[in-house]
C-alpha cells in the first residue's frame, strides 16, 4: 500500500468509477423527466452499460494488480472523498450488476411498459428504484470514507423499502414499514459510531483510520454500535425479524433483488468496517460471538424454513440460514492465530458465499415467481406436477438449491469448502459442524420442495397463465452462473487479495 | 462542566430516551418520533465534535456539521417516508399497527 506516508492520487481510468455511480442516477433523473412509459427502456440501456462499466473497472484492477482510486474534485482525504476500486468492490461490482442486469430480463413481463397504454405507477417505481439500487450498491463498493458509506447506505434503504410494498396489499405495507423501522435504528446506530470514530480521529476516510486507529474506548463503542447497526440491516439473527415478510410478500422480481442484492449491501459494509477500517481490533472472543449470531441464524433459520408451509416464506428463511454462513468468516478470519493465510482465506470464503448465495437466491425467488404465476398459489403440498408442467424452472430452482446445499461445483460449494478448510486450520471444530448441519438441513428443505413437485398432481394441474420462455431462461441463467462460480477457483480468484496487504492463496494454492 | 460536555451530555440522554421510545413503543407513529428524538441526540453529539475541534484554536470544525446536515437531510426523508407508510396503512385499514396478529386493545394513529 503506497498510501501510508504518499497521499492518494486519482488513477488512470479513475474516472470510470464515478461513471458507475453516476450512470444509474442519470437513468433516474430521465426517467422522472421522461416518465413511466420510458422507464424501462431507459433502464434497459444503463443497466447493462453499467455491467459494462463494472467488467472494465474489474478488467483493469485484475490486470494492474492496483485499486483504482478516484479523488472527488481533488480534494485530498482528511477533507475529501475518495472514490476506491479495490479487489473487493470489482468482484461484486460486477457480479451485483449481472444479478441486476438479469433480474431486469425477469421483470419485462411484469412492470414491462407497452408504448400504448395508460402510464401506471408500479413499472416506474419499480424500474427508478432497481436503478437507484444498482448505483447505491456501487457507490457501497467504492465509497473510501464512511460518511459516503452510510450516506450510500441510506439510497440503498430508501430504494428497497417501496419495492417491498409495490402493490400496496396491507400486509406488504406492514412488512415494509418494519422493514424501514428496523432500517432506521440501523441506519442511526451506524450514524452514531461515525460521529465517534470522527471525533477520536479527525478523519473518516478509511485507509487513513486504519492507520490510526488505536484501542481504545471510544472506538470499541464506536465499532460496536456501527455493527450491532448493520447486522439489523443485514438481518443477522435476533434481528432478522423484518425479514421473511418483506422478502416474501414482494413481487417476485422484488423479491429476488431485496434477497440476492441489498442485503448484501449492509453486509459489504461489515466487511470494510473490520478488515479495512479498524484492521486488527475485532478480538477473538467478538468475533466468536459473531460466529455464534452466524451460526444460529444458520440453524434456527434452516429449521423454520423447514416447517415452511409457503415457497417464498421457505426460500425468505432460507436467505435468513445463508447469511449466517456469512459471518462465519469472522471467527474463522479472527481467530487466536493470526496467520494472514486464514485471513484471506476466510474473506474469499465470505465473498464467495455473497456472490453465489445472490445468484442461486435470485434464481430461487424468480422459479418461486413463476410458480406462482402459472398456478396462483405456492403452497408447497399442492406443487404436485409443476415440475412437469415447467420443466426449465424447476430445473433452475434445484440448481439454486445445489449450490445452497453447497454441493460440487457450485459456488457454493467452494465457499463452504473454504470455510471448513479454515475451520481445520485454525482448529475451530464446532464451526464445521454447524457447517455440515446446516447443508444437511437445507438439502432436507430442497428436497421436500423438488420431490413435491416431481410427484403426482393431488388434482389436474390447471394453469393460469403461460409462463414466458425469456423469463425461465433468466432464472436459468442466473442458476447456472451459480453453478459456474466454482471454476472461478481456475481463474480470477485472486482478484479479490488486490489493494490488500498481503495475498497468499492457502486454500487454492 | 465546560459546553461540550454538556451538549454531549444532553445528546447522550435524548439517545436514551429516542432508543427506549424505539424498543418499547408498538405503534409506529411513536416510533417514528422516537427515531426523530433519537437523531436528534446523534446531532447534538456531531455538534458536540465539532466544537471540541475548536480546541485546535478554529471556531468550530466545519467537517460535523457539513455531516451532520446531510444526517438531518436523510432522517427528514425517512421519516417522510415512515409516515407515508403510516398514512397509506391507515387509509388501507383504518388503523395503524405493524403487528401481523390484528388484536391490539389500544387503537392506533387511524386519522386518516
Amino acid at each position: 500500500m503506497p498510501a501510508t506516508t504518499v497521499l492518494d492520487a486519482t488513477t488512470a481510468d479513475g474516472a470510470l468509477l464515478v461513471l458507475a455511480i453516476v450512470l444509474p442516477v442519470v437513468g433516474i433523473l430521465l426517467s422522472f423527466v421522461l416518465g413511466g412509459r420510458y422507464a424501462e427502456r431507459i433502464a434497459g440501456v444503463l443497466l447493462p452499460a453499467g455491467f459494462i462499466v463494472a467488467c472494465i473497472i474489474f478488467l483493469k484492477v485484475w490486470q494492474g494488480g492496483e485499486p483504482l482510486i478516484y479523488i472527488v474534485g481533488g480534494w485530498q482525504p482528511p477533507l475529501g472523498i475518495t472514490l476506491r476500486a479495490d479487489g473487493l468492490s470489482v468482484a461484486m461490482m460486477v457480479a451485483m450488476a449481472i444479478v441486476i442486469c438479469l433480474i431486469g430480463v425477469f421483470a419485462h413481463a411484469n412492470f414491462g411498459s407497452r408504448a400504448a397504454s395508460v402510464e401506471t405507477r408500479a413499472p416506474l417505481v419499480f424500474w427508478v428504484m432497481l436503478m437507484a439500487i444498482s448505483g447505491a450498491m456501487n457507490m457501497i463498493f467504492l465509497g473510501g470514507d464512511l460518511f459516503t458509506l452510510y450516506v450510500a447506505l441510506e439510497l440503498l434503504t430508501f430504494a428497497a423499502v417501496p419495492l417491498v410494498c409495490l402493490d400496496g396489499r396491507v400486509e406488504t405495507l406492514q412488512a415494509a414499514l418494519r422493514y424501514l423501522l428496523f432500517a432506521l435504528l440501523g441506519s442511526i446506530l451506524y450514524l452514531v459510531g461515525t460521529a465517534l470514530l470522527y471525533g477520536s480521529y479527525g478523519t473518516l476516510d478509511i485507509v487513513l483510520m486504519s492507520q490510526r486507529v488505536r484501542l481504545e474506548p471510544a472506538t470499541l463503542a464506536a465499532a460496536t454500535l456501527m455493527t450491532l447497526g448493520l447486522f439489523a440491516k443485514t438481518a443477522l439473527f435476533p434481528l432478522h425479524l423484518w425479514l421473511p415478510p418483506a422478502h416474501a410478500g414482494a413481487p417476485a422480481a422484488a423479491s429476488a433483488v431485496l434477497s440476492a442484492v441489498v442485503v448484501k449491501g449492509s453486509f459489504f459494509l461489515i466487511v470494510r468496517l473490520w478488515f479495512d477500517a479498524l484492521p486488527g481490533l475485532l478480538s477473538v472472543a467478538a468475533s466468536q460471538l459473531i460466529g455464534v449470531l452466524g451460526a444460529s441464524a444458520i440453524i434456527c433459520g434452516n429449521i423454520v424454513a423447514l416447517r415452511q408451509k409457503r415457497l417464498k416464506l421457505l426460500i425468505a428463511y432460507s436467505t435468513v440460514a445463508q447469511i449466517g454462513y456469512l459471518f462465519l468468516m469472522f471467527p474463522l478470519a479472527f481467530s487466536a492465530d493470526p496467520s494472514p493465510h486464514h485471513y484471506g482465506d476466510a474473506l474469499t470464503a465470505g465473498m464467495l458465499q455473497t456472490i453465489s448465495h445472490a445468484t442461486a437466491k435470485a434464481a430461487m425467488f424468480m422459479a418461486a415467481g413463476l410458480i406462482y404465476a402459472a398456478l396462483g398459489h405456492d403452497r408447497i403440498s399442492e406443487l404436485g406436477g409443476i415440475a412437469r408442467a415447467l420443466p426449465m424452472t424447476m430445473f433452475a430452482f434445484g440448481l439454486g438449491g445445489l449450490c445452497l446445499i453447497g454441493l460440487p461445483p457450485t459456488g457454493g460449494f467452494l465457499a463452504k469448502w473454504l470455510l471448513l478448510e479454515a475451520t481445520i486450520a485454525t482448529a475451530q471444530w464446532w464451526w464445521a459442524i454447524v457447517i455440515i448441519a446446516g447443508g444437511l438441513l437445507t438439502s432436507a428443505y430442497i428436497y421436500i420442495v423438488l420431490s413435491r413437485t416431481m410427484g403426482p398432481p393431488n388434482a389436474p394441474l390447471t394453469l393460469y397463465a403461460a409462463v414466458p420462455k425469456y423469463q425461465e431462461v433468466a432464472a436459468l441463467g442466473l442458476a447456472c452462473l451459480s453453478v459456474l462460480l466454482g471454476l472461478v477457483a481456475l481463474g480470477p480468484i485472486d482478484v479479490l487479495q488486490v489493494g490488500r496487504p498481503e495475498a497468499p492463496m492457502a486454500g487454492l494454492r | 462542566m465546560n459546553a461540550a460536555t454538556l451538549f454531549g451530555l444532553c445528546g447522550a440522554a435524548l439517545v436514551g430516551i429516542g432508543l427506549y421510545g424505539l424498543i418499547t413503543n408498538p405503534e409506529p407513529l411513536r416510533k417514528i418520533l422516537a427515531f426523530n428524538l433519537l437523531g436528534s441526540g446523534v446531532f447534538l453529539l456531531f455538534g458536540m465534535i465539532a466544537r471540541r475541534a475548536a480546541a485546535a484554536g478554529l471556531g468550530g470544525d466545519p467537517v460535523p456539521q457539513a455531516m451532520v446536515i446531510t444526517a438531518i437531510v436523510v432522517a427528514f426523508a425517512a421519516t417522510a417516508m415512515a409516515i407515508a407508510l403510516v398514512q397509506r396503512l391507515a387509509d388501507e385499514t383504518g388503523r395503524a399497527s405493524i403487528s401481523s396478529d390484528s388484536s391490539d386493545a389500544v387503537d392506533g394513529e387511524g386519522k386518516s
